[in-house]
């Protein structure tokens, strides 16, 4: 399970605990998440952008 | 080598509570009428903003001093900034109801009345920037009050639509908000009032379509601030009787005018470049119109200062900065806003300032489809 976070803002997105609000039940892995989706927390950039930790 | 601490004290500190004097407009008002018994002073909302607010931006001048980047992690935890802010509400929706009284009990003259409506939707107006400052906070209770606040004006979609969509899409020409050189305000309002509508609502649709629900269901955050709305609007009718509909209906519709027109300023002719990828570039400093009006910034929580904001959209009011190569409006927002009303004088000020900042080369520009020949460029 790994952890990426937004280049922008400290947003994390956890593969572990996913996003359920957005849509992505615990579990979720990233490549599943699609390429367009922003932060849900600042909204600057897309998934593309975010870093692995 | 440590570097010795910086003494800093924040210049503003003691002025933002004075953001508090735009929802005590109901309430100044009603002061003046009382005193003077003259009716005119229901006016208040509307005299202080286009009238008094753009003379304080001149006579009161500029300040670009930053705090530095070392203390504002420090700053923006300082719990004083938030009161500033959670406190409009209380104050916001007291004179909404005022007004409500008002209008029912208060024998106003249908001049007299109007000008109530207006101060009071000024109010609803500046309360969906308060909402806006709120909505990008990362803790939950913030995010209600936002929706909260924006109830008055009926405005609850811009929650979503501002933070997922504008905020994605800005400077661009798939952006409703963001307005385009050549287009005047009159022709931006319906654009983006119904543009920013259908974005938020597909953007809500499409989350729950990935929780594997429809956008009927009270978890749609559009219905569930629209609800609001529902509640705010069908208690005073039932206190006051059916003739508020008529004040909440013209307060709302001049308040959400209102966001729209501080929309028209903050991003207009500007437009981010596509990369080699044909994505858009990241949103830099260069795609917001800046201004550092002390009156402005400190009525509107430094919304000015908006090219921080978009590089950094949850960060704190009382923490942006201004930027030496973001593009300077001649004036502060409450000046500008009124320019923006009257279109050849909006193009006047503002056609030679997007020129300028392209270098001449307006082909780098948003230009409004149809408007290219005046500019002399390809469409």
């Amino acid at each position: 399970m790994s952890r990426f976070r937004c280049a922008v803002c400290e947003y994390v997105f956890d593969e572990a605990k996913g996003e359920p609000r957005e849509g992505f039940p615990a579990g979720t892995s990233w490549a599943a998440v699609p390429d367009d989706w922003c932060c849900p927390d600042c909204g600057v950039r897309e998934k593309i952008d975010f870093e692995e930790l | 080598m440590e570097s010795s601490e910086t003494p800093w004290a924040d210049g503003k500190k003691f002025l933002w509570p004075l953001g508090l004097t735009v929802p005590a407009f109901p309430f100044i008002a009603w002061g003046l009428v009382e005193l003077t018994g003259l009716g005119v002073f229901w006016w208040s909302g509307l005299i202080l903003l286009f009238g008094i607010f753009p003379l304080l931006d001149q006579l009161v001048g500029k300040d670009a001093a930053n705090p530095p980047e070392s203390v504002l992690g420090w700053l923006e935890s300082q719990r004083f900034y938030r009161w500033c802010t959670y406190l409009f509400l209380p104050l916001q929706y007291a004179g909404l109801v005022m007004a409500c009284a008002v209008w029912t009990y208060g024998d106003l003259s249908a001049v007299d009345g109007l000008g109530l409506a207006l101060t009071v939707g000024a109010v609803g107006g500046i309360g969906i920037n308060t909402a806006h400052e709120l909505g990008h906070k990362k803790e939950s209770a913030e995010r209600w009050l936002s929706k909260v606040a924006l109830a008055q004006t009926a405005y609850g979609h811009f929650y979503i639509e501002h933070n997922r969509g504008h905020h994605v899409r800005v400077a661009t020409p798939e952006d409703p908000a963001s307005s385009r050189l050549g287009e005047s305000f009159w022709r931006f309002l319906p654009r983006s009032v119904w543009g920013s509508l259908k974005s938020g609502w597909s953007l809500e649709k499409a989350r729950l379509a990935r929780t594997g629900k429809g956008p009927w269901t009270p978890r749609n955050d559009v219905l569930n601030a629209w609800a609001m709305t529902v509640v705010l609007f069908g208690t005073l009718i039932a206190v006051f009787g059916p003739g508020v509909a008529v004040l909440l209906a013209v307060q709302a519709v001049f308040g959400f005018s209102l966001l729209e027109v501080v929309n028209y300023l903050e991003h207009y002719g500007l437009l981010r470049q596509r990369t080699a990828s044909g994505r858009y570039e990241r949103c830099t400093p260069q795609h917001s119109w800046n201004s550092n009006n002390i009156a402005s910034n400190v009525l509107l929580y430094h919304l000015q200062r908006h090219s921080d904001h978009h590089a950094n959209p949850t960060r704190r009011y009382q923490a942006l900065r201004h930027f030496d190569e973001a593009p300077e409006l001649p004036s502060g927002y409450a000046t500008m806003i009124v320019l923006a009303y009257v279109p050849p004088l909006w193009r006047r000020v503002m056609d030679k300032r997007v020129l300028a900042h392209y270098g001449g080369d307006l082909s780098r520009a948003n230009v409004q489809p149809g408007e290219h020949d005046r500019y002399g460029v390809a469409a």
